[in-house]
């Protein structure tokens, strides 16, 4: 069934468009990432428009990011206090990144330092993840080595401590407002939520547990990509609705069942299937730019 | 069969014979100026007037002064194309007949038709390896290129379309490319423009469509373009040239108006005129499709 899409401009199949947002929607509820770093790219496989598929991303992953939220509300697996310390972070990091967008653009290598920031940030996280949770299925076939809760770091040690009773932390707000800027700046540049960053962070540089982790970054999450929404929808009326609500048809279910899958898999196991999906990702992103494309010219046509 | 085709066609073109297409705003037209289509391009005037305008009188030809001896007739299967939710493309009929006054001549008759597309401004980059990674390095901005383009002919373009002439009314698609924008960057942009048609060859928004025209008898003809289903909004504009030993002897334009229409429209509309109640609205379909989701599982899981 073929839809005209009124912003994008573009014809495409609307059962294409549900299956994509489902298969991102499960991803979001499994791992807690908006799927924006899926979304994106795929929406510029199938013709969409750059700028368009950016923020029309972003509008998808507000509905599935909401649908997850909810869910992980009913488990109790929020930690609102860490999502608001974040979230203020994140607003500050956001309103940067898209000023850096812009001098990017300006130059003319905006694709570039995006495909580039995508290579280098999935490679090193996804590298990290697949360690830790390697060692961490290791350890526990062998429960033999003493585990602590989490370990403490010199940053943790700051000034400005806050008590985080659901990740039962103690520890300084500094380290998470630089995270949530950090997020933000790189959200707006790579045009994702920032929940594949989030996530990794959370768990290896503020020590939370990965119980109140996804739910605590899809918190963060729906807040950032609606602003973001907003933002691109009021300055480069860019936002296609009609895209949105197809690919939010199959991504609200898809988030259901990536959540009652989540409480299925063991902790461990899902860190691996996300580390395997994020070098995946890396993978096909660094072959795009090492090996010579089938056509060494393209065409932009302006404003987009 | 041929007589079967003449009737059909005779039918069709009864009314545009009757009423000479005035109802469309178009006319049959050749230039003033013979140089007019070479004019740079200015901000007052519309992209598709580079080529004859069909309001303005007629001129005398450039190499025969007493006007031409054979005209073209024409009209289309539909002056307008609405763009709704299903759209996926529309067929255009073009058809017409040449009248004349004096016999035919002996020289053989081709017809060529162009359905032209708004110009956008684009820019074609070119990759290069730096450091082992292939980025965009040089880049060509066209100043005006159209975003679909077809000609269907009668037979190969090259046999029937002398160059100086196709200069004259840019009928073939490197001449449809118009003004690079500014000095270009590189030496070379050649391969930018080879690469820009090849490009949009493939994805079929420029196209070439050879011995597509029927021409009965002299006289009759008639094509089918196809519109593809990404096309933007617009005026696009149907040509149809007579031509002779190479030369064009007749012209005549035709605009094809292609709108969004009802729930396509509205959309647009509000995302361009009220862009904060429109990007509001887009949230609260996310909030609330994410919200009904959330509690439609939960009940099928207590269920």
């Amino acid at each position: 069934m073929q839809i005209y899409l009124p912003i994008a401009e573009v014809s495409v199949n609307a059962f294409v468009l549900m299956g994509l947002g489902g298969l991102v929607g499960v991803m979001s509820g499994l791992f807690g990432v908006g799927g924006g770093f899926l979304i994106t790219p795929l929406l510029f496989f199938i013709g969409i428009p750059p700028a368009i598929a950016v923020a029309t991303g972003a509008n998808q992953v507000v509905a599935s990011s909401v649908s997850g939220v909810l869910a992980h509300m009913k488990r109790k697996t929020v930690d609102f206090r860490m999502g608001g310390v974040l979230l203020a972070g994140g607003m500050v990091g956001s309103a940067l990144g898209v000023l850096v967008f812009n001098i990017l653009q300006q130059m003319g290598q905006v694709e570039l330092v995006v495909q580039l920031c995508y290579v280098v940030f999935l490679g090193l996280i996804g590298a990290m993840m697949l360690q830790e949770s390697l060692r961490a299925l290791l350890r526990a076939r062998h429960p033999t080595g003493r585990r602590r809760l989490h370990q403490h770091m010199w940053v943790h040690r700051w000034p400005l401590k806050m008590k985080f009773r659901a990740s039962g932390l103690y520890i300084s707000t500094i380290p998470p407002l630089l995270v949530g800027v950090a997020v933000g700046v790189l959200a707006a540049i790579m045009g994702v939520g920032g929940g594949f960053i989030m996530v990794p962070a959370m768990i290896y540089l503020l020590g939370m547990p990965t119980k109140v982790v996804v739910g605590t970054s899809l918190f963060q999450i729906t807040f950032v990509t609606a602003f973001t929404t907003l933002m691109h929808a009021v300055s480069y009326n860019t936002v296609d609705v009609m895209l949105a609500v197809l690919l939010i048809v199959g991504g609200v279910v898809g988030a259901q069942i990536g959540t009652t899958l989540g409480a299925r898999l063991r902790a461990e196991q899902l860190r691996l299937l996300l580390a395997l999906l994020v070098l995946a990702v890396c993978g096909k992103l660094a072959l795009d730019l090492f090996l010579r494309p089938d056509d060494l010219f393209s065409i932009t046509t302006r404003g987009q | 069969m041929r007589g079967a085709i003449l009737t059909l066609l005779a039918l069709l073109l009864a009314p545009v014979l009757s009423a000479p297409a005035q109802a469309q705003g178009s006319g049959s037209t050749m230039p003033a100026d013979p140089e007019a289509g070479l004019l740079p391009q200015t901000e007052a005037r519309p992209d598709w007037l580079l080529f004859p305008d069909p309001r303005e009188s007629r001129g005398p030809l450039p190499e025969a002064a007493e006007g031409p001896a054979e005209q073209v007739v024409a009209g289309l299967s539909n002056s307008s194309v609405a763009i709704t939710t299903s759209f996926d493309g529309s067929d255009i009929l073009i058809y017409g007949a040449i009248k004349r006054q004096t016999p035919i001549p002996e020289t053989p008759l081709d017809v060529i038709v162009t359905i032209e597309a708004p110009s956008q401004p684009l820019t074609i980059w070119q990759k290069q390896r730096r450091a082992g990674i292939w980025i965009n390095t040089d880049r060509v901005e066209i100043g005006a290129a159209p975003s679909f383009y077809a000609v269907a002919t009668t037979r190969p373009l090259d046999q029937i379309l002398d160059p100086d002439w196709d200069n004259r009314y840019r009928i073939s698609l490197p001449l449809v490319l118009r003004a690079f924008a500014g000095a270009p960057q590189v030496e070379d942009t050649l391969p930018y423009t080879e690469a820009l048609i090849r490009l949009r060859r493939q994805n079929g928004h420029y196209r070439l469509e050879e011995n597509a025209v029927a021409l009965v008898e002299d006289t009759l003809f008639r094509t089918d373009i196809r519109l593809p289903a990404n096309l933007i909004e617009g005026d696009y504009r149907a040509r149809i040239f007579l031509l002779r030993g190479g030369e064009v002897i007749d012209a005549y334009g035709a605009a094809i108006e292609v709108r969004k229409v009802g729930l396509e429209r509205w959309l647009y509309r509000l995302a361009f005129d009220q862009p904060l109640l429109y990007g509001l609205m887009s949230l609260a379909v996310a909030v609330i499709a994410g919200w009904g989701a959330s509690a439609a599982f939960r009940k099928l899981r207590r269920a």
